[in-house]
C-alpha cells in the first residue's frame, strides 16, 4: 500500500470500493473505455468489473443520465460519469427537472439514487466550452445534493457516499487536483446527509472558504500567509444542499474576517451566498474587515495564453494572499 | 438496385372516415374484451368527471384529457405485469386507470389531497403506481423516455434471472416527443444495447395546438424506429385489439431479449390539449368537423358493438355497468373531494430522502 493518495487515484480507489462491495451499482458515461477521456479516475475498471457495469455510452448526454435516474428508481446506484461540467449542460433537464424533483412530486415515496459526476476540466488554452464549473446553477435547485471534494480522501469517501446516498447527487471533481496527494488512510463509512463544510486548517486572524479546487489554492496561501504571521482558518465546503454554513459562521465569529475564493462566476454564485448567510448570521460588529469575495471574471473562459493566465490569477493562491493581507492592513 | 422505401405517411389510419365500423375481434378472449370495454368506459368517465370538476372550478391544476384515446392505453396494459416499468407523460390519466390505478387516488392526486397516488404533492401530470406497473408520469415532453430505458437496463441487468423472461420498460409519449433529441437519443441507446424496451407513440396528430404536417415532414412516427433499427407495429389506435395484438408481439421479442419494440397507435383526442373544451386548439389546423368525423371512430363504441354483435353483451348491459361505473367514479370524487390536503411539513420535509436528516453511518 502506498504512503500517499493522489486525488485521481483516490477516485478510481472509490469507484473500485463501490464497484467490488455494491452489485447495484454501475457506472456509465462517454469514454470509460478510454485510457484519457477521464484522467487516470477510472482507469481498467470496465477490464475489472466487466462491460455490463462499466458501460461507455453512446454521444448522448440527455438519454445517458436519464437512464441511470430509471435504473435508480429500480434498485440499482448508477453513477453517471460527464467528463467535462460543459457537456452535462446537455442533461440539465433530467438533473434539474427529474432527478431533483421526482421525489416530492411523486410525493416522497422514493428517490432516485443517482449520482451524477461531472469533471471540471480546464486550462491548456481549452477555451469557453472545455472549461467550466456550474456548481452554483445546481446548488440552486432543491432536492439536489452538490458534492465538491478537494482533498484526496474526501474525493473517494464522499464519492462512496454520494454513490450509496438514498437520492440524488451532483458530484464534481477537478482535474487541476488529480496529482494532488496526502497520507493514506483507509476508507471512511461517511452519511453524506451528514457531511457538510468544515474547517480543514485551524486558524485565528482570518477565515478563507473555498470549494474544491479553490480550497487548495486557499490552503496554498494559508501557508504562505502564515510565513508573515497571519494566521488563516480555512473552511472547505464539500458539500452543499440543503446548505449549512454553520462551519463559515462559527469560524467568522472567531477570526472576525471573511474571504470566500470561488472558482466560478460571482454572479450569483457560492461566494454570494456564503457571504450573505455570514452578515446575516452574526453582528456586523463582529467584521473587523468587510466580508470579501474572489471569483473568476465574469467572461467565458479565453483560450490566448495570456488572457488565460489572467482568467484564472483571480482565484489563484497569489491574489488570494494579497487580498488577505489588504484586509488584515485595513483593519479596525 | 431499388431503393428501399421506409413508410411516411400513414394513409387511411390518418383519415378521420375511416376505421368507423364495430371492431374485428377475431379469437381474442371475450372476458379479457368485457374487461377491456369496461376499463376504457371507467377512463372515459373518470377523465369526463374532471373535465366537469375543471369546469366547475373544483379542479384547478393543468388536466390534460385523453378522452378519445382510451384504446391506446387499455390494449398495451393487456400485456403488462405488476414488475414491468411504465413513464408516462402530462397526458397519462388513460395510463395510470389503464394499469389498474385506484380511483380514489386519482381523485385526490388532482384534488392535490394527501390521499392521493403522490399524495397530493403532484397533481394530474405526477401519478404514478409502481406496484402496478406504471412508474410515474411527468409533463416535460420526452423526458421519461430516457428513464424508461434506464428502468428497462435494470431488468437487463437483473438478469432474467432464473430462466424467467425479462421484465419491460415501456415508455408512453405524444407525437410531439419524438422532435425532440432525447426521443431519438433513447431509441439508439436501447437498441443498440438490446434492450427489454418499449416504446409507445400515441400519435394523435396534435402537439398542443399544432397538426403534425406543420411540425414534421411526414405523419408516420415509426419511420423513426426504422431509422434505429427498432421492430415496429403500426395500429388504428382506436382499436383495442389491433393495439394489444401488436404489443404483444413486440412484448414478447423483448421479453426474450430480441431488443426493443416500437407501437405506433394512431388515435385522436377529443378535448384540447388542456383542460375540458372540444375547440380550444380549433384554429390552426383542428377542424370542428374532423372532430365530428373522429368520433366516429370512437374505440369504447366500436368494441361495444362487436361484443353486442357477437352476443357477448347486451346493450341494457353495457348501460347497466356503464352507471355502476359512473356511480363509482362519483363516490370517489365525493371522497377525495373530503379527504384531507397534506399537512404543511410536506412542503420541505418531503425536498430530500429522510426529510434531509442523517441516517445511522452504514457499514460496508
Amino acid at each position: 500500500m502506498s504512503q500517499t493518495l493522489a486525488y485521481g487515484s483516490a477516485l478510481r480507489e472509490g469507484f473500485h470500493h463501490l464497484l467490488s462491495k455494491h452489485p447495484e451499482v454501475f457506472v456509465v458515461g462517454q469514454g470509460l473505455w478510454s485510457p484519457w477521456y477521464v484522467g487516470n479516475s477510472m482507469t481498467n475498471l470496465d477490464k475489472e468489473f466487466g462491460l455490463e457495469r462499466v458501460i461507455d455510452t453512446p454521444v448522448s448526454e440527455d438519454a445517458c443520465t436519464g437512464l441511470a435516474i430509471g435504473a435508480a428508481l429500480y434498485g440499482y446506484k448508477p453513477i453517471v460519469i460527464h467528463p467535462r461540467v460543459d457537456f452535462m449542460i446537455l442533461a440539465t433537464n433530467q438533473i434539474v427537472n427529474q432527478a431533483a424533483k421526482w421525489g416530492h412530486m411523486l410525493g416522497g415515496r422514493e428517490y432516485p439514487a443517482v449520482t451524477i459526476r461531472g469533471i471540471v476540466n480546464r486550462g491548456g488554452q481549452q477555451g469557453a466550452q472545455h472549461s467550466q464549473s456550474l456548481h452554483s446553477w445546481f446548488a440552486h435547485v432543491p432536492g439536489l445534493k452538490v458534492v465538491m471534494p478537494a482533498t484526496a480522501l474526501d474525493a473517494r469517501d464522499l464519492l462512496i457516499a454520494s454513490a450509496l446516498y438514498e437520492g440524488p447527487v451532483v458530484f464534481f471533481d477537478d482535474r487541476w487536483l488529480y496529482e494532488d496527494a496526502e497520507p493514506y488512510a483507509p476508507v471512511r463509512h461517511l452519511d453524506l446527509a451528514a457531511e457538510g463544510p468544515k474547517a480543514i486548517r485551524e486558524g485565528k486572524d482570518l477565515t478563507l472558504v473555498g470549494a474544491g479546487w479553490s480550497t487548495q489554492q486557499c490552503m496554498i496561501a494559508a501557508k504562505e500567509l502564515e510565513t508573515s504571521g497571519i494566521s488563516a482558518e480555512v473552511i472547505d465546503i464539500r458539500v452543499l444542499g440543503p446548505s449549512d454554513f454553520s462551519a463559515v459562521v462559527a469560524s467568522v465569529r472567531k477570526t472576525r474576517r471573511l474571504l470566500v475564493v470561488d472558482a466560478a462566476w460571482e454572479t450569483c454564485g457560492l461566494g454570494g451566498e456564503i457571504i450573505a448567510n455570514a452578515v446575516e448570521s452574526l453582528d456586523l460588529g463582529t467584521f473587523l474587515a468587510k466580508p470579501k469575495r474572489l471569483s473568476i471574471q465574469a467572461a467565458p473562459a479565453p483560450t490566448s495564453a495570456p488572457l488565460e493566465t489572467t482568467y484564472y490569477s483571480t482565484v489563484k493562491a497569489p491574489n488570494i494572499v494579497k487580498t488577505a493581507r489588504d484586509m488584515l492592513a485595513k483593519a479596525k | 438496385m431499388t431503393p428501399s422505401i421506409c413508410p411516411t405517411n400513414l394513409g387511411d389510419l390518418e383519415d378521420s372516415s375511416k376505421y368507423g365500423g364495430a371492431l374485428e375481434v377475431g379469437d381474442t378472449p371475450r372476458a379479457w374484451l368485457k374487461d377491456a370495454l369496461y376499463r376504457m368506459v371507467l377512463i372515459r368517465v373518470a377523465e369526463e368527471k374532471i373535465a366537469d370538476m375543471v369546469t366547475a372550478g373544483q379542479i384547478v391544476c393543468p388536466a390534460h384529457l385523453a378522452i378519445g384515446q382510451e384504446a391506446c392505453a387499455v390494449g398495451v396494459a393487456r400485456f403488462l405485469r405488476g414488475t414491468d416499468r411504465a413513464f408516462g407523460t402530462h397526458r397519462s390519466h388513460s395510463h395510470y386507470l389503464a394499469v389498474g390505478g385506484s380511483v380514489d387516488e386519482l381523485f385526490g392526486e388532482v384534488l392535490g389531497k394527501v390521499t392521493g397516488c403522490s399524495r397530493g404533492m403532484g397533481g394530474s401530470m405526477h401519478l404514478a403506481a409502481k406496484s402496478l406497473g406504471f412508474a410515474g408520469s411527468v409533463p416535460i415532453v420526452g423526458a421519461t423516455i430516457s428513464m424508461a430505458v434506464g428502468a428497462a437496463l435494470a431488468a437487463k441487468l437483473d438478469g432474467g434471472k432464473n430462466g424467467k423472461d425479462f421484465d419491460v420498460g415501456v415508455a408512453f409519449f405524444g407525437d410531439g416527443a419524438t422532435e425532440e433529441g432525447t426521443f431519438h437519443e433513447s431509441m439508439n441507446y436501447a437498441a443498440n444495447f438490446r434492450l427489454p424496451m418499449l416504446f409507445v407513440c400515441e400519435n394523435n396528430l396534435f402537439s398542443s395546438h399544432l397538426h403534425i404536417r406543420l411540425r414534421q415532414p411526414a405523419s408516420c412516427i415509426a419511420r423513426y424506429a426504422v431509422s434505429h433499427c427498432v421492430a415496429h407495429e403500426i395500429v388504428d389506435g382506436n382499436d383495442v385489439v389491433a393495439v394489444a395484438n401488436a404489443m404483444g408481439r413486440l412484448a414478447t421479442r423483448a421479453r426474450s431479449g430480441e431488443g426493443p419494440g416500437f407501437l405506433e397507435a394512431v388515435t385522436y383526442r377529443w378535448r384540447g390539449h388542456v383542460g375540458p373544451r372540444e375547440d380550444i386548439d380549433v384554429g390552426v389546423d383542428r377542424k370542428k368537423g374532423d372532430l365530428e368525423l373522429w368520433k366516429r371512430r370512437d374505440p369504447i363504441r366500436r368494441l361495444r358493438e362487436a361484443l353486442v354483435a357477437g352476443s357477448d353483451i347486451t346493450d341494457a348491459d353495457f348501460d347497466r355497468e356503464h352507471a355502476r361505473i359512473r356511480a363509482l367514479v362519483d363516490d370517489s370524487a365525493r371522497r377525495a373531494e373530503a379527504a384531507p390536503y397534506p399537512e404543511a411539513s410536506a412542503l420541505m420535509d418531503l425536498v430530500y430522502p429522510n426529510g434531509g436528516k442523517p441516517k445511522a453511518v452504514r457499514k460496508s
